[in-house]
């Protein structure tokens, strides 16, 4: 046990003894949460317009009046000719040029009606589905203006947002860095250090030590096991703290989950490095094979139900697709055992699967 | 110059001798290109959506049917309880559910104000944004049109008559294609990635295996040495911008209505700001691993800050400001405003300027900060 200890103890120093990777491995998290919480974010926050008016009369000034006083639309341009609608384009100054008809007053009398017409910059699809709804409701709104009274009241449409009433973007990213930072520095990380040994030819040396390989492996990856314990309490500390996500569930199954998803990510780095004869490869495959597919295809930046069915099948076995969900539903919606044994357990076929996978690969003899 | 030539001979040649570069160059960033034009979608094509109809109505009915006839609303549960429909939304079996109170119908015809709930599955909230939005104009157009066949009088005829028509037509991208979006922007990450990733990683290599020693005695110039260093890289990006652009007029059909010369101008300008970065990081690593590290870290900041997957406009203010010394963010939104609307230099011009001087600065840092003793 005491050698155990002392192998434990000199893997740490190999982590302390490169400060600028612990630096980032500590530093990452916090700043991709940060930026994650404070500047990435579909919310949409208003866009600039212009407006081509050709009727220039009490009605149309009016109803520019309205789309500013929205707090939607910010306009900065009033265009003389249609020609000037592409120049405002390209120059992206705007993202919505408001065409008004001559004859636009005509809608205020019974049985004549007027076309107003939206040009939008699809370039990006989002944000012109967006003005368009939002102008759709305030050319609603002023037309019913001074009828209302004669009309049946509008349905009353009550929204009620589940679990994340004022629509942050961060409660999606918690758990998503989470995913990243676990699979980084547990996959990755240990991956590396071993392809390292291999690669310096002191694997040699731990192989001859008379402690069993099962210790060897152990001692290495437990320094691992505690970095991404830290690791996923500080963005946790972060994301509640910081961003005020909640954390409805239970504090100790949260981290049950987190430590099933790092025994399956320990145990894909083993086995990427029983593969891998150098840092380089290790580090390509890890990449590659494991950080491209969290960030893609883990329903973290992008959803899954809008990609090709070919992409949704592959999601199927990116067990950080499974991680995300598991952490959602304990710290947003706060649900219990029963809600969340079906990922759970896939996880921890899957986690089970790899350690016997890396358990058959790992080879006490070098060749 | 004969002396860099020769520099940029000797680089390509050790850069291509390595038999996995070059499909590392061509292949890999077309499959990028491939699966992140695919995968990075924040299309909503479907919602899952379950009604809570205690009215049972034929108005409600028909309300019902008018979510269920539209394409984007999947109907895939009617509950009968609240707490069922709560456990729709906790299993994720459903991303909205709309509560239709008994009394809907009467309340209606009698004009009395009444209400329909909409509970969203808001964790993703853009999404959960976008389904009530839809949702609500749904309702808002039904309850129009019920209330025009309610008071069908003939005055009141004669006012549906009235009114604004709303036409609208997206311009650059009629169908709002979310692929035309993406294809411009993630393949200028591309370029900016690899090359950066490459030249951080390159005189770092040539430290770890020593042969750094030998060009420190060799008799050549500092800038000269630099110059050998940054200019295959230079042209290795050109060429997978030149690659990228193929693969995503094949491939994807990406409209390419501006002037591509001025694209390869501004992606010159901007690797040479990159070029400097790698150099810099190369200069402060003692690793290959550890550039790796330090290059990812910039990577991943410069990629969520760049406005690739989330509009620049919707960032708070300090976040915006940050976006200027960021290469990646001015190549992505060049290539989109070329490519996409064919906007001429005068229209990037500010982007222009803001990547030349970060260009001049990045580089000076580079040679100063480069010795050429050990």
């Amino acid at each position: 046990m005491k050698v155990f200890w002392a192998f434990i103890k000199k893997e740490f120093f190999h982590i302390l003894r490169d400060r600028r990777t612990l630096f980032i491995l500590i530093g990452m998290p916090i700043v991709q949460i940060l930026i994650f919480g404070y500047a990435v974010t579909n919310e949409f926050k208003g866009a600039n317009i212009a407006v081509y008016d050709q009727a220039q009369d009490e009605s149309s000034l009016d109803f520019i009046h309205q789309l500013q006083a929205s707090g939607h639309f910010q306009l900065v341009q009033n265009l003389q000719s249609p020609g000037e609608i592409e120049a405002a384009f390209q120059s992206a100054a705007i993202k919505m040029a408001v065409v008004i008809p001559a004859n636009f007053g005509q809608h205020l009398y019974p049985g004549q009606s007027t076309q107003l017409q939206l040009l939008t910059d699809g370039t990006d699809p989002n944000t012109a589905v967006t003005l368009t709804q939002y102008a759709g409701l305030i050319i609603q709104q002023f037309q019913h203006q001074g009828r209302a009274e004669r009309q049946a009241p509008p349905i009353l449409v009550e929204n009620k947002m589940v679990y994340n009433p004022a629509l942050k973007s961060v409660y999606l990213f918690v758990p998503g860095v989470m995913a990243l930072i676990l699979m980084l520095v547990s996959a990755m990380m240990t991956s590396l250090t071993i392809a390292r040994e291999k690669e310096l030819g002191t694997m040699e040396l731990l192989l001859v030590s008379p402690l069993p390989p099962f210790l060897i492996i152990a001692g290495k990856v437990i320094p691992y096991i505690i970095l991404s314990l830290l690791n996923a309490l500080l963005i946790l500390g972060v994301g509640v703290y910081v961003f005020g996500v909640p954390l409805i569930g239970s504090f100790w199954l949260l981290i049950g989950v987190c430590m099933l998803f790092i025994v399956l990510a320990l145990a894909l780095g083993i086995l990427i490095s029983t593969k891998a004869e150098t840092q380089q490869a290790a580090m390509l495959v890890s990449l590659m094979g494991l950080m491209m597919p969290t960030i893609l295809l883990s329903g973290f930046l992008f959803p899954i139900e809008s990609m090709p069915l070919l992409l949704q099948w592959i999601s199927k076995i990116i067990p950080a697709k499974y991680f995300i969900l598991l952490l959602k539903d304990i710290m947003l919606k706060g649900s219990g055992w029963y809600y969340i044994w079906t990922e759970s357990l896939v996880l921890f076929g899957m986690a089970f699967f790899l350690l016997m996978a890396s358990w058959k690969n790992f080879k006490i003899r070098l060749t | 110059m004969r002396t860099v030539l020769i520099l940029v001979k000797k680089e390509l040649l050790q850069i291509f001798r390595n038999k996995s570069m070059l499909p590392l160059l061509t292949v890999i960033p077309i499959v990028q290109l491939i699966l992140l034009s695919y995968a990075a979608s924040n299309e909503v094509t479907a919602l899952n959506l379950a009604v809570l109809d205690e009215d049972q109505s034929t108005s409600s009915h028909r309300l019902t049917h008018k979510f269920t006839a539209s394409d984007l609303f999947i109907l895939k549960a009617t509950p009968t309880s609240n707490e069922e429909a709560m456990a729709l939304i906790e299993m994720d079996k459903v991303d909205l559910v709309i509560r239709i109170p008994s009394q809907f119908e009467t309340g209606f015809l009698k004009r009395e104000k009444t209400s329909i709930q909409l509970l969203a599955n808001a964790i993703n909230g853009a999404k959960g944004g976008l389904a009530s939005g839809y949702a609500s104009a749904v309702i808002q157009d039904f309850g129009k049109n019920l209330s025009l066949e309610s008071l069908a009088s003939p005055q009141q005829e004669s006012m549906r008559q009235g009114g604004i028509e709303m036409t609208y037509s997206n311009w650059y991208n009629p169908s709002l294609d979310y692929k035309v979006f993406m294809v411009p922007g993630i393949l200028g990450v591309l370029v900016i990635i690899l090359t950066l990733i490459l030249s951080a990683m390159n005189i770092v290599r040539e430290r770890e295996i020593g042969t750094i020693e030998q060009l420190n005695v060799s008799p050549i110039k500092k800038y000269q040495f630099i110059l050998g260093k940054l200019l295959p890289f230079l042209l290795i990006g050109l060429g997978l911008l030149a690659v990228g652009l193929l693969a995503g007029k094949l491939i994807f059909n990406t409209p390419m209505v501006g002037n591509l010369g001025l694209v390869f101008l501004f992606c010159t300008v901007d690797l040479i700001v990159v070029l400097g970065l790698g150099l810099l990081i190369s200069t402060f690593a003692d690793t290959q691993q550890q550039a790796m590290f330090i290059a990812w870290f910039f990577m991943m900041i410069f990629i969520l800050m760049s406005g690739l997957f989330t509009p620049i406009e919707s960032m708070p203010e300090w976040a915006q400001w940050l976006t200027y010394p960021n290469p990646i963010a001015h190549f992505v939104s060049v290539m989109r405003l070329v490519l996409l609307k064919g906007s001429d230099l005068a229209d990037v011009g500010q982007h222009f300027w803001t990547v030349g001087l970060l260009a001049i600065a990045f580089s000076s840092l580079a040679v100063v900060s480069y010795r050429k003793t050990a």
